[in-house]
């Protein structure tokens, strides 16, 4: 039986990629921070912006305002939710709106402002059922699995120390990132706990910027001004039956990276072993572990063991968040990490290029698991 | 300081009063749909897996396994500065779900997941009561 979205393999591309400097700008609005990622996006594929006929806006507040900020008109719109997992969601929603004709070019735009404007992820921010007990925070939910994690692997902090450690190395290659100081794994644990068993520096940034994507057909694409990177695969799957503590799974999400997993390799007709490069959504450097596992990159339970010895550093065997992520170069909720995807297929990383980087794979485990494969084209 | 409790309280959502009612009377409850029997908390409009919305409150035992626990260095509410570090618990009831809870008394002497725990309940307030776990 072939899998109709396989139809959509390498059918569409990113063009154009842009973002902003990333910090604290409290004299910036999250609307001048989206205006100059797509500003630089646009520059980017050298598209006429009048040419884009696709909206996607997240975490920008209302799209109407993106809209009429860059003088556009679209016949095709998103707004979607301020939560991590939108990002994946977002170029799976713009890969099928271009597929269909439903737009021709697609203009993706995520702004952040947490950063100046003090956000809380917890407590009256974000109200739960379990408040009166004082549980909250995604950061506890995934001390909760983390802990499961130990308990059931016999995982230990050292190991999940060097995810932080892998980044934050690829972090100080890397010009826009927000943390360049070096880190060692003793850092990390003597970094202050937050909530235990994570501290510190397991835990993502809370910063200030912008990202733009650019998507057409990979057939409009090569009139651009870049060479097209191609979405040849993509796999999808939610897990919302165990929403209740929200931000947690008491198996971490592993079925549900599988199959998204899965999908997006049988559609790419890959397997983890091609993969030159993962770029893992990092809001908790626990979720890379279980995106580890849940990919096949080894046996579920064994990640710990795996990144042990800088696997996940550039020039370890699987390069991972060569950008830095959201643990040290800006918490841009995996859209920052999409378009890094792209660089390293262009070659332009510099210093942390990957060498003959050919195929990079996105994931984000969460209550929205998804995967991308992009491949040069 | 007589009588002020300042941290949150449950929100009203009108599914879940029954259980903040009977905790209040020392009785821990989960919802239990009458027409396909599953169990199921926090408690909703209509029954997850077969949607009927003919649902009772059902006391359970009280008796649960300790699946993981977390402590809290920080404080999301002012309420909970002079608390931490506080502990959080997760628990799975010998029914079957899965609920968050405190350690009644602390983090246990040799504290592991799979150890077994017993409901205690904590009248914090006039009007509200925590119940929170123990080792059995």
């Amino acid at each position: 039986m072939t899998n109709p979205l396989h139809a959509l393999k390498n059918q569409i591309a990113v063009v154009g990629v842009g973002n902003t400097a990333y910090g604290s700008f409290p004299d910036v609005s999250d609307y001048g921070l989206g205006a100059q990622a797509f500003r630089s996006a646009i520059e980017d594929c050298g598209l006429d912006k009048n040419q884009i006929d696709g909206l996607v806006c997240c975490r920008v507040p209302y799209y109407a305002r993106m809209g009429e900020i860059l003088g556009l008109d679209p016949r095709w719109t998103l707004q979607m939710p301020p939560h991590g997992r939108m990002s994946g969601i977002s170029i799976v929603e713009a890969a099928l709106a271009l597929q269909t004709g439903a737009a021709n070019y697609v203009a993706l735009i995520y702004a952040n402002i947490g950063r100046s404007r003090r956000v809380n992820y917890g407590g009256e921010d974000s109200a739960a059922f379990w408040d009166p007990w004082g549980f909250t925070s995604p950061g506890a939910a995934h001390a909760m699995m983390f802990r499961m994690h130990m308990e059931r692997y016999g995982t230990t902090t050292r190991q999940l120390a060097e995810v932080s450690v892998a980044f934050r190395r690829h972090a100080m290659l890397q010009p826009d990132a927000v943390m360049k100081s070096p880190m060692t794994i003793d850092d990390h644990e003597a970094s202050r706990p937050i909530v235990e068993p994570l501290r510190l520096f397991d835990y993502c940034l809370i910063n200030d910027g912008a990202v733009c994507l650019i998507l057409t057909t990979a057939e409009r694409a090569r009139d651009l001004r870049k060479p097209p990177v191609l979405i040849s695969g993509f796999g999808a799957r939610d897990a919302f039956r165990r929403s209740a503590i929200p931000n947690f799974d008491p198996d971490f999400w592993y079925a549900e990276t599988r199959d998204a997993g899965a999908q997006a390799y049988a559609m790419a007709g890959v397997g983890p072993s091609d993969i030159d490069a993962l770029m893992c959504y990092d809001n908790f450097s626990p979720t890379v572990l279980f995106s580890l596992e849940g990919l096949g990159f080894c046996e579920q339970g064994e990640a710990g063991a795996f990144v042990e010895g800088g696997t996940l550093q550039l020039g370890g065997k699987l390069p991972t968040n060569t950008d830095g992520g959201h643990l040290s170069n800006s918490y841009m909720q995996g859209w920052a990490l999409n378009v890094e995807a792209v660089r390293q297929l262009r070659g332009e990383c510099g210093d942390r290029q990957v060498p003959d980087c050919e195929i990079v794979q996105y994931v984000a485990t969460a209550p929205c698991t998804r995967s991308i494969i992009y491949t040069r084209g | 300081m007589l009588g002020h409790y300042d941290k949150p309280l449950p929100s009203d959502d009108p599914d879940a009063r029954p259980f903040w009612q009977r905790a209040r009377e020392h009785r821990l409850a989960v919802q239990r749909c009458d027409a396909c029997g599953d169990r199921h908390f926090p408690p909703g409009p209509i029954c997850p897996a077969c949607l009927s919305d003919r649902q009772s409150w059902e006391d359970v035992s009280g008796r649960a396994t300790l699946l993981s626990w977390v402590l809290f260095h920080r404080a999301y509410w002012v309420s909970f500065r002079d608390d931490v570090p506080y502990d959080a618990c997760l628990v799975q009831l010998e029914e079957g779900p899965i609920l968050i809870s405190n350690f009644a008394g602390g983090i246990p002497d040799g504290v592991r997941a799979g150890m077994p725990l017993k409901v205690v309940f904590d009248d914090v307030a006039p009007e509200l009561t925590l119940p929170r776990f123990a080792p059995a």
